[in-house]
């Protein structure tokens, strides 16, 4: 945000002057990600999240570009493209390993920035634009990670096309011809994977788009803060650079040798074994499992067992697992209390823990076959999931009374008497 | 409004789950919980341990084991499994020599593409071919190896357990529990087979199947462990390379994040106000 005391870019090489003037890029990055972009300065490790998620999108794109440049879409070759890929081309064992491990490094740090978001109350007005573009991203990424493991043909990738798609199969009506539609058939084939190999080069770029939009949307009222108070006055802010250039950069370290740790010594830790097994439409793995990052949402899938009324179970799982996602949407709407931080608001805090554990436990159950008794668990974790989104966020925000706030950002840095001295600057 | 319509999606959402809940919890309480012969009696989560000295994150080859397994794999495995992601010439990685390799890529049959007319035709082997594909006339259908440490759960230690684990009889117990889990005819018993029962005969069934070049003794477990050994190689090839790149890849990323965590302190240490 353009507070009172941003800085104003001031080019001094003459060459920047000219440059400047025709084309302000350099004024526009100075106000993004430099000098000139004021931002609250007790933001903690949890604001590193975003920044570091958009590392993990220009990873993406990096090592899937070259990886498109080696890869074969079409399901007589693409299975052994991609172990010639792993074996013969330079380095190509790197890229793909980075990539597919790289998916997993971009949800986990996603997740880390979505859950900041529920704990901070990051949707609050004036922010529900970020908060909604955000979660446009996040279902873009889903999608893309979706059909990006369809790509190597192996039986997962395949077994997942089939499930994935024939969720839409569920809706009463359209359901069987919208499946068809979208597989080009009607069993994953050539024409699926030909459109999942185009779509998942696409997706990437819109995501891109999408996330210049969300940083775009932040830049206006500016970065939030652990404790939910506005920006007052220049002692609560500090210019992006250096200060925070320099504490999301070494975070840059920290994550890349968590990713690295995995992409060289347990590269196949998160995937499924079975996936390294062509494809083959005859024979249906004994267990069919997404990767990690879906499985709360496929224990939500998988939990509704019963038909009601004129639901059938297995729409009222498709509904549930899309709505999952869908409520975030709406959460600025649901939580009316003024105060963000949930470090101030000790009802909520309680709930938000229980969510956090209560989505853990979906992601465990989501790995485990659909068997007794994990449906049972799995039936009581979605229960929790939405009753807090639903029912829980929209009363407890109504009935709460807040801790008191502190009175401005210097305050709760420094306390009362250097609040005093600071404004005295 | 939006929350009054949020509340009610919520209770309706409540209502379904707790109406699958109360049926499978009814369900349950007539059926008892799941069981499987692969559950009480298979051993896939308690396998043999097998010490290769690729393990760990130093790990390298044992070329003279990679040899050795590839003799038992050439020797026993091959006659029923194909290796087709592996080109004859890699093998020059896994201790044959380039002679050796050159003598065994001409030895197998190739069908290729005539450069001449254009017509597939069956051709000696050369270095760059792949594993032929193999044809196989009994029942059931021989995996490929070529990635078989990988695309199973427990990667060597398994294959290792499977080739060792064969038992001669079921459990009495077992066919008492679970008639229908008896091993059938022409089938045998593995505990850590995924559902007990293999249509691959004990392939490894007595000593001395292969004679080593490098005049180790060939008793069973060792040929299970060296072809294990083998397998790991050939669905990893990369192991070695990526074992070292990663190590300084890692040493880097350790000093330039310490160099970076210094400058970050630097740049805010009059900020925090100490």
């Amino acid at each position: 945000m353009s507070f009172p005391w941003s800085k104003e870019y001031k080019p001094s090489h003459p060459l920047m002057v000219w440059f400047d003037e025709r084309l302000p890029l350099p004024r526009l990055i100075y106000n993004a990600v430099g000098g000139g972009y004021e931002v609250p300065r007790n933001l903690n490790y949890f604001w590193n999240f975003g920044f570091l998620a958009g590392l993990c999108l220009v990873i993406q794109i990096v090592s899937g570009v070259i990886l498109a440049m080696h890869y074969g879409g079409d399901t007589s070759v693409a299975f052994n493209s991609t172990e010639h890929i792993m074996r013969d081309v330079n380095w190509g064992w790197m890229l793909r390993y980075g990539h597919a491990n790289g998916a997993a490094a971009f949800f986990a740090v996603v997740y880390l920035h979505i859950f900041r978001g529920f704990y901070y109350g990051s949707y609050k007005a004036p922010r529900e634009m970020i908060w909604l573009s955000g979660v446009v991203i996040f279902l873009l990424m889903m999608a893309t990670a979706f059909m990006g493991y369809v790509l190597p043909w192996g039986q997962m990738s395949y077994w997942a096309a089939q499930v994935i798609t024939g969720l839409f199969s569920a809706f009463p009506l359209i359901g069987d011809p919208l499946k068809e539609w979208l597989l080009g058939g009607f069993a994953p084939g050539n024409a699926t994977l030909n459109r999942f190999f185009s779509l998942h080069f696409l997706l990437p770029f819109v995501i891109l788009g999408v996330v210049i939009l969300h940083i775009w949307s932040l830049h206006i009222p500016g970065s939030s803060n652990p404790t939910g108070v506005e920006v007052k006055s220049k002692s609560d802010t500090v210019p992006f650079y250096p200060y925070y250039v320099g504490k999301d950069g070494w975070t840059i370290g920290l994550l890349m040798i968590v990713y690295s740790v995995f992409l060289f010594y347990m590269p196949n830790a998160l995937g499924d074994p079975e996936n390294y097994i062509p494809a083959n439409p005859m024979q249906t793995p004994a267990h069919i499992v997404p990767e990690w990052y879906f499985w709360p949402f496929y224990a939500i899938l998988r939990s509704f067992t019963q038909d009601l009324l004129f639901f059938e179970a297995r729409l009222l799982g498709v509904l549930a697992m899309f709505a999952a996602i869908l409520v975030w949407f709406f959460l600025p709407w649901l939580d009316k209390s003024p105060v963000r931080s949930a470090s101030y608001r000790p009802l909520y805090r309680k709930f938000f823990w229980v969510l956090v554990i209560d989505v853990l436990i979906l992601g465990y159950l989501g790995k485990l076959p659909a068997e007794q008794p994990y449906v049972l668990v799995s039936q009581l974790a979605t229960m929790y999931y939405f009753l807090h989104f639903l029912v829980i966020v929209p009363i407890v925000s109504s009935i709460e009374r807040p801790d008191p706030l502190p009175f401005s950002i210097t305050e709760s840095v420094l306390g009362h008497d250097g609040a005093a001295k600071l404004t005295k600057d | 409004m939006i929350r009054i319509f949020s509340i009610l999606v919520g209770l309706f959402f409540t209502v379904a789950l707790a109406w699958s809940l109360l049926w499978d919890t009814v369900q349950l309480s007539k059926d008892g919980l799941p069981t499987s012969a692969a559950l009480e009696f298979g051993k896939a989560h308690d396998l043999k341990p097998l010490k290769l000295a690729s393990d760990g994150p130093f790990g390298k080859f044992d070329k003279k084991q990679l040899k050795r397994g590839f003799e038992v794999y050439a020797g026993v495995c091959a006659s029923c499994h194909s290796l087709q992601q592996v080109a004859y010439r890699s093998l020059v990685y896994a201790g044959l020599t380039e002679k050796e390799v050159k003598e065994l890529a001409a030895k197998a049959t190739i069908n290729a593409k005539d450069p001449l007319t254009g017509e597939m035709k069956d051709r000696p082997g050369l270095t760059a071919d792949k594993f032929p594909p193999v044809v196989f006339a009994g029942t059931g259908t021989p995996p490929d190896l070529s990635l078989i440490t990988k695309a199973r759960k427990g990667g060597a230690a398994y294959i290792y357990s499977l080739l060792i684990g064969y038992e001669t009889s079921q459990p009495a117990e077992l066919v008492k529990k679970f008639p229908d889990a008896k091993t059938p005819e022409g089938m045998f018993y593995n505990p850590y087979f995924a559902n007990l029962n293999i249509a691959m005969a004990p392939p490894l069934a007595s000593d001395d199947l292969v004679t080593y070049s490098d005049g180790t003794k060939a008793t069973k477990d060792q040929m299970a462990q060296d072809v294990s050994a083998f397998l790991v190689w050939a669905a990893e090839p990369e192991l070695e390379q990526r074992h070292q790149t990663g190590a300084w890849w890692i040493l880097f990323l350790i000093f330039a994040t310490t160099l970076a965590y210094m400058s970050y302190r630097n740049i805010w240490a009059e900020k925090k106000g100490h």
